[in-house]
Order: structure tokens, then sequence, then C-alpha cells
């Protein structure tokens, strides 16, 4: 029997550890997540995780989440985790792919920063001269284009899915590692959000500002969560509606070439 | 016959700017009132009726009472048929 080892994954300053003896998952992980690895950061969870040789669901199976008793339980076709919140433990067996922990992690930080006050949301963030600018829309929006065309003094936060998090007087946007099968993670660090914008295709650049209850809208329509709690979902609105009131929000129409970096000086 | 109008369980709500921003917990859908819209939402405890309701907005636009009732039992209709209200011909306790 091999020895267990942690892999611990830190994401917006919260770790999570993922305890594992199966080598093979343990490169994945490592591979996947290796610019978020914190070794010595005291985890705030601890998920072990059991490499099953197949699922005994349907592969197919899509995401299901549900809150029982306190224990957060987790299932799609390649694993199936539990999730005690106030013991800060859980477990995950799940077929031998890096996929699986990246959905978990999410859900994990979902409902962490609903409890801060902040959220995921499907959005690239990048920082120019110390700000973040964060970039939100549906899959097709442009999302992924505008930070890929960043000049070489833009650090790119993610080009998926954005970490947003109040701080004193504004928000943050922290650098995440979740990303499709197909791009890259964005990097491990973070700015004081300067402006969202809603993004679509124009023919040339122009933006125009959001009033709050199109921000509010904009932002419900792309937040990440997942449990049904009415408690939950208040939260994920109270935050959404604060944000509205401090971030200035912007609808962005963008021609897909570098000139539309010039808004973000 | 009176009819009052309950809002539902399991949404959550907030207003911004005026308008009433609704999310339902189940499904996740996202419903945005405009301005009528919103002082039917906040009107519907179960024991104001859809006339009362109607007065009200009278009051606040100054349009005659029978376009204002058909206008928010329209309006009621339409939340009813989205999950957002019901309504019962019974006054809530």
């Amino acid at each position: 029997m091999q020895r267990s080892r942690d892999v611990t994954v830190e994401v917006g300053h919260i770790a999570v550890a993922l305890r594992t003896n199966n080598r093979p998952l343990i490169r994945l992980l490592e591979q996947r997540f290796r610019r978020f690895l914190a070794p010595s950061a005291v985890p705030a969870f601890q998920f072990d995780i059991t490499v099953v040789p197949q699922s005994n669901y349907d592969e197919e199976a899509d995401l299901s989440v549900e809150v029982r008793d306190g224990s957060w339980i987790m299932r799609r076709g390649d694993f199936h985790a539990e999730w005690d919140v106030a013991e800060r433990r859980g477990h995950i067996r799940q077929t031998l792919n890096p996929y699986a922990v990246d959905s978990i992690l999410r859900i994990v930080h979902t409902l962490v920063l609903s409890m801060e006050g902040g959220f995921l949301l499907h959005a690239s963030s990048a920082v120019r001269n110390g700000r973040a600018y964060v970039f939100t829309g549906p899959s097709g929006a442009g999302k992924s284009t505008i930070v890929g065309l960043a000049p070489d003094d833009v650090t790119v936060l993610t080009d998926e899915i954005s970490y947003l998090r109040r701080t004193g007087d504004g928000y943050v946007a922290f650098g995440t590692p979740f990303a499709g099968e197909l791009s890259d993670a964005g990097e491990p660090a973070s700015a004081p959000v300067a402006a969202l914008f809603q993004l679509g295709r124009g023919e040339d650049n122009r933006h125009e500002r959001l009033d709050s209850a199109q921000t509010v809208k904009t932002l419900m329509r792309n937040i990440l969560f997942f449990a049904g709690d009415r408690r939950l979902v208040g939260r994920v609105l109270d935050t959404a509606c604060d944000f509205a009131s401090c971030v200035p929000a912007y609808a962005l129409r963008f021609s897909p070439d570098q000139r539309v970096w010039s808004t973000f000086a | 016959m009176s009819v009052f109008v309950v809002r539902g369980e399991k949404l959550a709500a907030r207003k911004v700017g005026g308008e009433m921003v609704i999310l339902s917990a189940e499904d996740s859908s996202l419903f945005v009132l405009n301005e009528v819209g919103t002082i039917i939402w906040e009107a519907a405890d179960g024991r104001t009726s859809i006339q009362a309701i109607a007065d009200a907005v009278c009051v606040e636009y100054d349009v005659d009472p029978v376009s204002a009732l058909t206008d928010v039992t329209e309006f009621v209709q339409a939340l009813a048929a989205a999950g957002i209200v019901s309504t019962s011909e019974q006054a809530a306790r």
C-alpha cells in the first residue's frame, strides 16, 4: 500500500488539501493545478480521494448537487463526493481524471464565497496597471478572445471562471485554475476590480454604462451557484446588488483585435 | 368575489433601482419586474385583494379604475404563470 499524499490547491487565499495514495492522480492534479499549489498553506478543507477503476454511475450523468443535513452531496458520471462543511472534510470516489476535482473545487469555492461576500462568475479577467478588468457573457461572447488579445503588460487571471470577493471598499479579482479542457489556467495573482464588462461582438469598439438593475441581471445570469437553498440564493443576490453598487459596469461591443485594449489603459 | 395574491416560496427578491429582481432558488431562473409589477409583488401578502392593488396603482399612476383592474389582473396572471405568485379566493390569516 502506497502512502497517501496531500496536493494542496490554493485559490483566493483559501487552500483545499486533496489526499490520495493514487500516484497517477497525484501527477494529474499537480499538473493541472501547478500554478496554484501551496504545499505549506494551512488547508481550510480536506478531501480524501479514492480512485475507482470505473464509475458505478451513468458516465454521461450531469452534475447534481444537493444539501442534506449539512452535508453537500455532489455527483457526476465520473465522481461521487460528500462534503461535511462544518467538519471541513469530505470524501471523493472518482475515476482517474483531473476534472472531477476541478468541478468539486468550483462548488466548494462557490459556497465559501457566498458566505464571505463573493462569487464565481462565468467571466475572463485580467490585470493591467494594478487594476482588474472582468469580462462576462455567455459562451461565444468573447471571454477567451478578449484576454487572448491582451498585450504583454497584462496578466490573465482566468479565461473562463472569475473569482471575485468583497474587500474593504470594493471587490478583488483572484486568478483561478478553472479552465476548459483545451484552455490553460490563469495566473495566481489578484487586483482590485476596476470595472465589469458585458461582452458582445461589434464592428468597432464601444462601451455604454449599465445601470445597477442591468448589472445585477448580467451578474445573476453568469454567477455559478449550485444548491437550491433560499438563504444561499438570497445571499448571492445580495452580493450581486452590492457589487453593482460599487463597481462600474458597461456593455462592451468589440472588434476582435488588440485595439480594444486601449479602453483598459 | 375577491382574489388575493401571495408571493411564491423559494424565491429571493431585492429592489434595485426601482425594479424588483427575483431569483428562484429552485431552478435559478431570474425575473425582473417593472414598477407596476413591483407594486403588485410588494402588495402580495395574501391579505391584499387584486382590487385593492388596482386601487393603489390608480393612485400612483393616475389611470382610470377599470383599466387599472384589467392591467393588474393580467399582470397577476402572468406572474402566477411564471410561479412568482399564486392566487387564492380566501385571504391568508
